[in-house]
């Protein structure tokens, strides 16, 4: 505890450290020497290409692949054309950028991915220099070619090549470049000699950097800060010039007194910087500089290579990996040597405490007097954040909840926070997993994007405890684990079908929103489709598991699949497959197994395709249906020939399914209609098309009882119709005579109620009277009641002794008018009821 | 008027939110076209759209001109064309029509298609088959729910039934449980689902699967447990003649989407009135559910107590005159205009329904329902039908026929059949198959005549085993059933008791004491015994596919009685008749629930006839 403070070093008003995070796991023969090197921000991996000893064309050089903590992930000879730089994208990809302008991109484990080209003039100039960077948009890619033009892509997962305009001047690759994101829009600043250039989509600037000594005459190497704010730059003369990104501000000059030009040149800031700083790196010289005139130097014996963070620089180097950083002031106020700090007080108090002193109490009443008990805890809390050693971080949280024990209302969740937090970043520091972040690129980073890292490392175990741990949703944590390691798991060629979807289902049984159709997507993608089947069984969603079954071939159970899921589009979708993929016959007898898809098909078919619904049909041997559709087709034609020819195809049909009725009934119609043809072609009636009933009706209304009397018999129309229609039919044309005639041409099959009921509705009481004669003694109150004479209703009532229509009857009396008519009915109610 | 609201009656959830939805994304549809457009509706989405946004709303933002779709070429001159419709093969067709006639006269235009509620596969496989899939750019109004009432949610969508239960083809369900998972992450968690039918179990597992899908938010429920019912689970309630006051108002007038068009003989004037039937609607509000024969008197006391505040003028001084017109004269205008149209419309009703015929008409109809003098019925049905009476009317007699007797007779069928086809035309044939395909009018089968054997057995045993046997029979068919249901359930009361339709006792009073409908009284029972135990037996006869869920929301939360929980929402998968809604209210008031129904349209037996009918295809 006692030497935290022995690796700060002063610069201005604040300290800076330099903390051993690894001793490297590898063993490389010259360190980096001859090597091409990228490691990825974040404690991301570090590639290395090493050229090979004696450049001949046989050998070729290795690339290998390691963790932050040197721990190999793989490591291959380099088959493809000469690499000009290595690059690492967000998601832990590795690009390769060659000579010819072909990006090659590696996953973490060295399996190619993919490739993409930066251009045609690229293939012929040559790339001279290229740099990856990030921006909100992606990982993106420079280049300068040997006609030194520049080319940018934003983002590589959406590749859009922009070519920038000429620069001035410039002859062969600038003497320094970089890349800035600014105002949404990425930029490249360059140096031509004391030039510097802001080249951006359209135009190409010359800018001057405010304050720049006027010694200089070459611009030899810049950097850009993490957040594209400050931008570094370092003249021949020796200076390093430190300013805002946008030539605004000057923040300071330091004269470094060496003249070589960098190796590199990276700044060291981190949130809430007391003293930026540009870290310079030469073969054996670290140097630090910041706005005050005062630098640190380090003296480096190995070869290095920088890592500019989010909160301050990794320096790789052959044999150790060690972070620089300004010293958080919360570490300051704490450990510097004297500090009356609250939490530097507290944890004196907690030292005091753990040896049973009773200074403990003098500290703490020192601090609860200040009143800044809870600052001190905060304190505390804060800096264990900032310290990597566990034992530190214990003495600093035990101090905090020991402070935290004399507050009534401090609240927990920092405190439990920062516990938890730190719980996860000392088990992803651990060497063997080598990811040295810091708490605040934790922070930035979120716990989502530390569990994606986690599962491209392949580290599944340590993910899902991570995500229990934390209590991530299960759909973004656990499942998401899951699914990426069963995404792997397919991939093992050695294992077989049986096995590898047994264990993918036991392992992702219980988690919720897994897509198993993702899953057995890849494992069809690395041609295991009867492992993809296998997998898709168990998929809850059938929605998701058609395309693919689709997509592998597997027509009819993703026909069926689709038919489950009870959503017609997926099922339409497969039938339309089907249809294209297979010949008629195929798909009729698929269709068939599928009355769901049948009638769907149908469906369509019928408003787009009426002849394949009859093929359907005919496939099928439906007859009835085929019946049914000639005669709808008969419906839609006009001429009366092709109509009585369908009718008879639909006879013969309705023959054939032995449903007599309708062939009957066709039959009838197409008798009909040839009847109706006649008569219209003699008589110049307009009968066509109408029905039997109307037919009769009509010819009625017109006079033509013979042809009507002829449809009767031919027909078989029932007495009982018949008398109705020709009863209203003469009604209507109040052709009383004839009606005379008729009621007396023989007994009336429907009685004579309906003949007294027509007259009156025709209004023609006189007529109505001549049948209330006729009509049967049931009816009689009814028809007597039709004609309004309430005097023969209640004779009628009375002598048949009925209680309910004396009561009919009686409800139709008025007591004003009918008194005499009321006593008597209500007498021969109480008789009739009497009995 | 005759009942007394519960004091404790839950709130209704406000379902204008639904509305507010629709239209904010109906806006941005049209805004995703800038610029000056013509619009084109479907026909049946102008009366919804309607009740959305109104032609001012959509002229601000930038519609020009509005047609109806109607399968014909257009005359439009603007350079950009929307069109609003359902997805239909027919009018996708149309609209390929269109942009291909443009194409072939060189001119260009921009297409937009908005398909509400949803689009299918089968429509942008149509555009790009007719190759001008890259032409039209399409959309989705999400527009699954139209609030027509406090309590009545229609999804408007009439072809369902037909689509559904006779096509087999299912492509609305997922529309229905779309409609669901709206609703349940508006207004839920809901915490409990029974359902039962086919369909409705169908658009249960669509709505799940939506809800698995999606985030879940936690929110203070607003409605409590969901019924699903399939339409076909009970067809013999919409077949019934409506007596309650809404239902025949439907029935004659044919309301439209919460609208009814009021004619001259009602108006006694020369012109037409549109008029909004809903709650808002003080007099309507308060005759909606009483039976036919209750309304005129509750109408004409009315008028009195009209006449009573109007009357109060004359003993007042010119203050208390000034603050009557101010506040009370222009709600008693209001309330006078309204009772003069209902009671111009019961009157027209009195003259078509308190005929004889009519009175005919519901005897037949109730002696089927309970199953006496079936001859009798029969032969009025045939006579109706030898009259030519309606034909739609005669169809419906003969369904009701077949429904409740399992069939007809072969003989009777035939003859019935043959009569009916002279009468209104051959093409009914296909109509015959049609109603064959769902069970509306089928032929008892040689062996199951059940009717017979029933009657033999009765006469040897008593009632209760006779019952019994009936059952192990019925179960062997997979027809209606609809007299052991009657009977376990209890839905034809006695009828030797005189019923008194102004004190209502139970929901047979929509149809005059004689029926409780089968639909509503599974609703009652099962929300009575928190799921299906016990009526294994009925639901065997309905051919299964019950389902009881308790759904998402822990246990703990169920059980405390908010009033939410007293809110159950019905949806009925294929239409429901303004009768039963009516019923539902009655059983809300008795059980102190609320019921919202959601329905996929406002059916009544004309409707779900005419969509029978194959002659106009």
């Amino acid at each position: 505890m006692a030497f935290i403070t022995a690796n700060w070093n002063p610069l201005g008003e604040a300290f800076y450290r330099k903390i051993e995070l690894y001793e490297m796991g590898w063993s490389l023969r010259d360190g980096l020497k001859e090597c091409l090197v990228a490691a990825a921000p974040y404690g991301g991996p570090i590639a290395l290409l090493r050229q090979p000893q004696r450049p001949s064309s046989s050998a070729r050089p290795q690339l290998e692949i390691y963790s932050s903590s040197g721990v190999n992930m793989a490591s291959f000879p380099w088959k493809s054309g000469p690499v000009r730089q290595l690059g690492w994208t967000v998601c832990d990809d590795l690009l390769c950028i060659q000579e010819d302008g072909t990006v090659l991109i590696y996953d973490l484990f060295g399996a190619f991915k993919r490739h993409f080209s930066m251009g045609n003039e690229v293939v012929q100039n040559q790339v001279l220099e290229a740099k990856v960077f990030h921006s909100p948009y992606g990982t993106g890619v420079a280049i300068v070619t040997g006609a030194s033009r520049f080319t940018l892509a934003t983002n590589i997962d959406d590749l859009k090549l922009r070519r920038l305009p000429e620069v001035p001047g410039l002859q062969g690759a600038p003497s320094c470049w970089a890349v800035l994101t600014q105002d949404r829009q990425t930029k490249v600043l360059l140096a031509n000699g004391a030039d510097l250039y802001i080249l951006d989509n359209t135009s190409c600037t010359p800018v001057t950097p405010p304050g720049l000594s006027p010694q200089a005459c070459s611009i030899v190497n810049m950097a850009v800060s993490f957040s594209y704010k400050y931008l570094a730059l370092f003249t021949d003369s020796g200076h390093l010039w430190m300013g805002s990104a946008n030539f605004k501000d000057k923040l300071s000059e330091v004269d470094t007194k060496v003249r070589t030009p960098p190796k590199q040149m990276v700044w060291c800031r981190r949130p809430k910087s007391q003293q930026p700083s540009v870290v310079i790196m030469w073969d054996r010289l670290l140097l630090v500089a910041g706005e005050c005139t005062d630098t640190i130097q380090y003296t480096l014996d190995e070869e290095s290579v920088c890592v500019a963070e989010l909160d301050g620089v990794r320096i790789v180097g052959g044999s150790r990996h060690e972070l620089l950083q300004e010293v958080p002031s919360a570490c300051q106020d704490i450990f510097k040597i004297a500090s009356m700090a609250p939490g530097a007080l507290l944890l004196e108090a907690h030292k005091e405490y753990e040896k049973s002193s009773q200074k403990a109490d003098e500290y703490l009443r020192e601090i609860k007097e200040q009143s800044v008990l809870g600052e001190a805890v905060r304190q505390c809390v804060e800096a264990a954040g900032y310290e990597h050693e566990p034992e530190t971080q214990k003495t600093l949280l035990r101090a905090a909840s020991f402070g935290k024990c004399f507050l009534s209302n401090y609240p927990p969740e920092p405190f439990v926070s920062m516990c938890r937090d730190l719980k996860v970043l000392n088990s992803v520091r651990d060497y063997t997993v080598g990811i040295p972040l810091t708490h605040t690129q934790y922070k930035q980073m979120t716990v989502q994007v530390l569990i994606d890292r986690l599962v491209y490392r392949k580290l599944y175990p340590l993910a899902i405890e991570i995500c229990r741990y934390l209590k991530t949703p299960e759909y973004q944590g656990v499942s998401r684990v899951l699914k990426h390691w069963a995404c792997c798991k397919v991939q093992q060629k050695e294992e077989p079908d049986e096995s590898i979807a047994h264990a993918v289902s036991v392992k992702l049984g219980e988690a919720a929103g897994i897509s198993y159709s993702e899953i057995a997507a890849r494992a069809y993608e690395c041609g295991r489709t009867e492992l993809a089947i296998k997998l898709l069984e168990f998929e809850p969603r059938s929605g998701e598991q058609v395309p693919l079954l689709l997509k592998m071939k597997r027509s009819q159970l993703a026909l069926s699949k689709a038919i489950e899921s009870g959503d017609t589009d997926l099922v339409y979708t497969v039938v339309t497959y089907l249809k294209n993929e297979m010949n008629r016959g195929d798909f009729f007898m698929t269709l068939r197994n599928q009355p769901v898809a049948l009638s769907l098909y149908r469906q369509f078919c019928k408003h787009q395709e009426q002849d394949t619904l009859k093929d359907l049909f005919n496939q099928d041997d439906d007859h009835q249906e085929l019946g049914n559709f000639y005669v709808k087709a008969s419906y839609k034609e006009k001429k009366l020939e092709a109509r009585l020819s369908l009718l008879q195809s639909a006879v013969d049909e309705y023959n054939k399914a032995r449903n007599e009725f309708a062939a009957k009934a066709t039959e009838e119609e197409m008798k009909l209609l040839r009847f109706q043809r006649r008569l219209d072609e003699e008589k110049g009636e307009a009968l066509l098309g109408l029905s039997l009933q109307e037919t009769l009706h009509a010819l009625l209304t017109s006079n033509f009882h013979k042809q009507a009397e002829q449809l009767y018999r031919d027909f078989r129309v029932p007495d009982k119709r018949y008398w109705w229609l020709k009863l209203t039919a003469l009604a209507e044309k109040d052709d009383w005579e004839e009606m005379e005639k008729f009621a007396k041409s023989k007994k009336s099959p429907i009685g004579y109620l309906p003949f007294v009921e027509v007259c009156v509705k025709q209004h023609n009481k006189y007529e109505a009277k001549k049948y209330v004669s006729k009509v049967t003694p049931e009816q009689k109150v009814k028809a007597h009641l039709a004609i309004g004479d309430l005097e023969g209703a209640a004779e009628a009532a009375i002598e048949r002794r009925s209680e309910g229509e004396i009561s009919t009857v009686l409800s139709r009396c008025s007591p004003t008018t009918d008194r005499a008519l009321l006593e008597r009915l209500n007498r021969a109610r109480s008789t009739a009821a009497k009995k | 008027m005759a009942h007394s609201v519960r004091r404790d009656a839950p709130e209704l959830p406000d379902f204008s939110l639904l509305k507010r939805l629709a239209r904010d994304q109906l806006i941005y549809l049209l805004e995703q076209l800038p610029g000056r457009k013509d619009l084109f509706i479907e026909a049946d989405l102008m009366s919804p759209l309607d009740r959305i946004a109104n032609v001012i709303t959509l002229k601000q933002h930038d519609v020009d001109k509005l047609y109806k779709v109607e399968y014909k070429p257009i005359v439009s001159t603007s350079d950009q064309l929307c069109f609003l419709i359902r997805p239909r093969i027919k009018t996708v067709k149309w609209i390929c029509d269109v942009v291909n006639t443009d194409k072939a006269f060189g001119r260009f235009r921009r297409y937009k298609i908005i398909f509400s509620p949803q689009k299918f596969y089968a429509c942008e496989n149509l555009l790009e088959e007719q190759g001008i899939f890259g032409d039209v750019t399409t959309d989705e109004w999400s527009f699954y729910l139209l609030p027509l009432d406090d309590d009545i949610i229609s999804l408007e969508l009439p072809e369902f039934f037909r689509d559904n239960f006779l096509e087999g083809d299912q492509r609305w369900v997922r529309t229905a449980g779309s409609a669901l998972h709206l609703l349940h992450s508006v207004y839920g968690p809901f915490s409990k689902v029974y359902g039962i039918g086919r369909c409705s179990k169908m658009a249960y597992e669509s709505w799940r699967e939506q809800v698995e899908e999606g985030e879940q938010r936690a929110r203070q429920a607003e409605i409590g447990n969901v019924f699903l019912i399939d339409r076909d689970v009970d067809l013999v309630t919409p077949l019934c003649s409506q007596v309650v006051y809404e239902g025949l108002v439907d029935d004659i007038f044919r309301i439209k989407c919460g609208c009814v068009e009021f004619g001259p003989d009602v108006t006694s004037s020369d012109k037409s009135i549109k008029v909004m039937l809903n709650s808002q609607d003080k007099v309507f509000n308060e005759i909606r559910n009483e039976h036919f024969s209750q309304v005129f008197g509750f109408l004409s006391q009315k008028a009195r107590n009209l006449q009573t505040a109007y009357d109060k003028r004359s003993g007042m001084d010119i203050k208390q005159m000034k603050t009557f017109v101010s506040e009370e004269l222009k709600g008693l205008k209001q309330e006078h205009r309204l009772l003069s149209l209902h009671i111009g419309a019961s009157e027209s009703m009195m003259k078509k329904k308190t005929k004889q015929d009519f009175q005919e008409l519901l005897k037949t109809e109730h002696s089927l329902l309970e199953g006496f003098e079936i001859r009798e019925c029969i032969s009025y049905i045939e006579e109706h039908i030898n009259r030519q009476v309606s034909m739609v009317e005669s169809m419906r007699l003969l369904c009701l026929l077949s429904l409740t007797e399992n069939g007809l007779l072969p003989k009777d069928y035939r003859s019935l059949k043959a009569q009916f086809l002279q009468s209104y035309g051959i093409d009914h044939l296909l109509t015959f198959s049609n109603l064959k395909q769902l069970g509306l009018l089928v032929e008892q089968q040689p062996g199951e005549t059940l009717t017979v054997m029933e009657s033999r057995v009765g006469k040897l045993v008593n009632d209760k085993t006779a019952g019994k046997l009936t059952d192990a029979f019925s179960s062997l068919s997979k027809k209606s059933n609809f007299r052991a249901l009657g009977r376990r359930l209890n839905l034809v009361p006695k009828s030797d008791e005189e019923y008194d339709l102004r004190v209502p006792r139970d929901m047979a009073y929509i149809f005059s004491g004689a029926y409780i409908p089968l639909s509503c009284k599974l609703i009652e029972q099962v929300l009575e015994r928190d799921g299906w135990t016990g009526l294994e037996e009925v639901t065997r006869m309905l051919n299964g596919h019950e389902f009881a869920v308790t759904a998402g929301s822990n246990g703990s939360d169920a059980r405390v009685k908010t009033d939410s929980q007293r809110i159950i929402l019905v949806m009925f998968l294929g239409g429901c008749t303004f009768s039963e809604i009516s019923a539902l209210r009655f059983l809300g008031r008795e059980k102190g629930l609320k019921f919202i129904v959601v329905t996929t349209a406002i059916t009544n037996s004309a409707r779900l006839l005419e969509s029978m009918l194959d002659n106009h295809a």
